[in-house]
């Protein structure tokens, strides 16, 4: 069976997108990681780089793919900031929805959500808040604009447009070779 | 090209152009009638068609205003989605699966032989599978079917051999790459499939019969046919003695045109036909166009659905190639001893990642649903697809506030499962998931239904006036010069796809308007 290449051909390259301009990356790589790490939370214009670095913790726990490093959630939450520019009503969602979400994890294990060590104690803190329209928001966006990265999709063994390859008629839409004889 | 004046009264006007009126069109143009058909969306032709799911929905999808109510998982998860179809020219046919199958003798005469089954509003049809036999065949022949006419079955992809294999071991009998409208040797002008996958994002190459590429360009040639993209039929207009004069509808610029007609016949889909019916209201017609039954609207059927996708320890890769062609058959019949009336079929499914991601559990989050998603490249899938049964108050009305950008209230969907419907349902997901668990699945998704591609039933044929919308060859039992020609006309929704049976009754109609035109009847 041919196989898909599921190695990321999404290189950290976007990730480090913001503080590569202004800096070598290599000078800064072996120096100041954790600020390299944190540039695309500075980007952010409206919402505050803590609230950006909470949800991107709240994206990896509604969705959490071990095989997916961050970049691709970065990715798909970043348009947040933006949404939160044009409308005080988005801005106030997810600020708000964070507070809430930090006071919670403050009230039941004395850190921020974010600090909370086992993912399983922040997915009850999640579950608490799940009919809310911040959580219903983030959640319907994110179901899109994660699965919806053509950089995801290799990482998942689905191939996307195959039309301009001539379909899969000599690429293997029949080449299954493990089931049982009929 | 075809250019008919507003004032022209002897036209057709026929609203939609999918299978229904798209077929329709091409058939009355061949016979030199005049015809002019309103679509409501853009024309978009096969080369820019998209493989890409949510990129191809914003190009194609029917999304404008609707609401839901009922109890179905649909209103919930989207309620302003009751149907995924499409708006543009060729209508559903440019994102249908292309399975081709025909009704049972049975399913033509559900009253008779499923007796009474409290809750249904069942009605036997005023035709028989003996008398649409022949429209059948000319439609088999039309749209180029798999295993009729002599044309071989398409190559059974991963998805379809996963299910045969499964099928083979639980000793199901009819199992097959399906009846498919879809080229598996060049055919019509039309070459063969390339299993090119994204069968429900349009055919890029043209393998798969769509009124689009087929009916439409050649109603054109002849002359006759003048099909109008962007124009939203608005109202039907009526004179004092009730009958059709012409519709009035919205066209590219939003400026609102009469076109005069001799004959209107409405094909937009069974939630938009009833809703234009009931939007041309007036004082002669009060509930409705062609409403004195009362059953304009109702009897809304959208089939039992549902799917299994399964998890194999090696890879599958289900999205390779033909989306539909594979069939298990063995549960199609009716067999009351289940614990159900009706049947249903099983056909191989696949989604891409993006839309398994919307549609595999909706509002669903956390390691149980990422866990079936990384799954994705080692999975099959089915499709479910059976009888559901009419139901009075599973209906299309007209939302009481919110109207369209023309002023025109939306429809409302309500649908209520019948027990049947959902005693079906649990069967169908039980031989789902044992067809898959016979060849090794690690694990199977009952995966609900998605807002409805099958719409059915809300102006249905009936043989007495008081019982149904419309007559045996879909017209108007209260307007004479108002057809019907859609699948809102089925008295009942079978087991399998509608598509051939709505072309096939097309066909028919066709045959019947030419002769009426022709002996001055209407």
């Amino acid at each position: 069976m041919r196989e898909v290449d599921r190695r990321s051909k999404h290189s950290r390259r976007v990730f480090l997108k913001g503080a590569a301009t202004a800096v070598p990356v290599v000078a800064v790589a072996t120096s100041v990681t954790v600020s390299i790490e944190d540039a695309w939370a500075e980007d952010a214009s409206t919402l505050s780089p803590a609230t950006m670095k909470t949800l991107l913790k709240v994206a990896r726990d509604i969705y959490p793919h071990d095989v997916l490093g961050d970049s691709y959630y970065i990715t798909a939450i970043k348009p947040w900031d933006g949404k939160a520019a044009k409308d005080p009503a988005v801005k106030s969602l997810i600020s708000d929805g964070i507070t809430r979400l930090d006071q919670n994890a403050r009230d039941r294990h004395k850190v921020a959500y974010a600090e909370v060590p086992w993912e399983a104690d922040r997915v009850v803190l999640l579950k608490e808040i799940e009919q809310s329209d911040f959580f219903q928001k983030v959640r319907g966006d994110l179901v899109v604009s994660l699965y919806n990265q053509k950089e995801v999709w290799p990482r998942f063994g689905y191939e996307g447009s195959s039309a301009e390859h001539g379909g899969y008629i000599n690429r293997g839409f029949a080449d299954i070779d493990w089931l049982p004889k009929a | 090209m075809a250019k008919f004046d507003l004032n022209d009264s002897s036209v057709v006007v026929i609203v939609g152009s999918g299978a229904g009126g798209g077929t329709l069109g091409n058939e009355l143009a061949q016979k030199g009638v005049k015809v002019v058909i309103l679509e409501a969306g853009p024309r978009i032709e096969n080369q820019d068609f998209i493989n890409d799911e949510w990129e191809s929905f914003s190009q194609l999808a029917w999304t404008d205003a609707r609401t839901t109510s009922g109890t179905w998982r649909v209103a919930k998860d989207f309620s302003g989605l009751p149907a995924w179809i499409v708006k543009a020219v060729g209508g559903s046919t440019v994102h249908w699966a292309g399975a081709s199958l025909r009704f049972d003798e049975h399913e033509f005469r559900v009253k008779s032989a499923y007796g009474n089954i409290p809750g249904a509003n069942l009605l036997d049809w005023p035709v028989t599978l003996a008398e649409m036999e022949p429209w059948y065949a000319k439609a088999e022949n039309k749209m180029g079917v798999t295993r009729t006419n002599g044309i071989p079955g398409l190559p059974g992809n991963n998805n379809f051999k996963v299910l045969e294999a499964g099928a083979k071991k639980l000793g199901y009998k009819t199992v097959h790459t399906g009846n498919m409208a879809i080229n598996s040797q060049p055919r019509d002008g039309r070459g063969s499939c390339q299993q090119i996958g994204f069968c429900f994002q349009g055919c890029k190459s043209g393998a798969k019969w769509s009124t689009l590429y087929t009916e439409i360009p050649k109603g054109e040639a002849t002359g006759n046919l003048e099909v109008r993209p962007s124009s939203m039929a608005v109202k039907i207009e009526h004179d004092a003695s009730g009958k059709v004069t012409g519709i009035v509808y919205a066209d590219e610029s939003g400026a609102m045109q009469r076109q005069k007609a001799r004959i209107v016949a409405v094909a937009g889909n069974s939630i938009e036909s009833p809703r234009l019916l009931l939007n041309s209201a007036s004082t002669m017609f009060p509930d409705g166009l062609g409403n004195s039954s009362g059953q304009v609207g109702r009897n809304y059927m959208r089939h039992m659905t549902g799917s299994v996708y399964a998890v194999f320890e090696k890879s599958v890769h289900m999205y390779r190639g033909t989306t539909m062609a594979g069939i298990i058959r063995d549960e199609a019949a009716n067999n009351p001893k289940r614990g159900f009336v009706g049947g249903y079929e099983m056909e191989t499914l696949s989604i891409g990642l993006p839309f398994m991601a919307a549609f595999l559990n909706p509002g669903a989050w956390g390691r149980p649903f990422t866990s079936a998603l990384d799954g994705y490249p080692r999975m099959a899938g089915m499709w479910l697809v059976g009888e559901d049964m009419p139901q009075e108050t599973n209906r299309i009305t007209l939302d009481p506030t919110v109207k369209d950008k023309f002023g025109q209230p939306v429809a409302s969907v309500h649908f209520d499962d019948h027990p049947n419907d959902l005693a079906m349902r649990a069967h169908a997901y039980k031989q789902g998931a044992a067809v898959y668990d016979a060849v090794g699945a690690t694990v199977t998704y009952p995966t609900p239904p998605y807002p409805s591609t099958h719409n059915l039933g809300t102006n249905r044929m009936s043989e007495k006036p008081r019982d149904g919308v419309v007559n045996k060859f879909g017209q108007s039992h209260d307007v004479k010069n108002l057809f019907v020609s859609d699948g809102s006309q089925f008295t009942s929704g079978a087991a399998c796809n509608p598509t051939l049976t709505i072309v096939a009754l097309a066909i028919r109609q066709a045959d019947y308007i030419a002769g009426a035109m022709q002996k001055k009847e209407i």
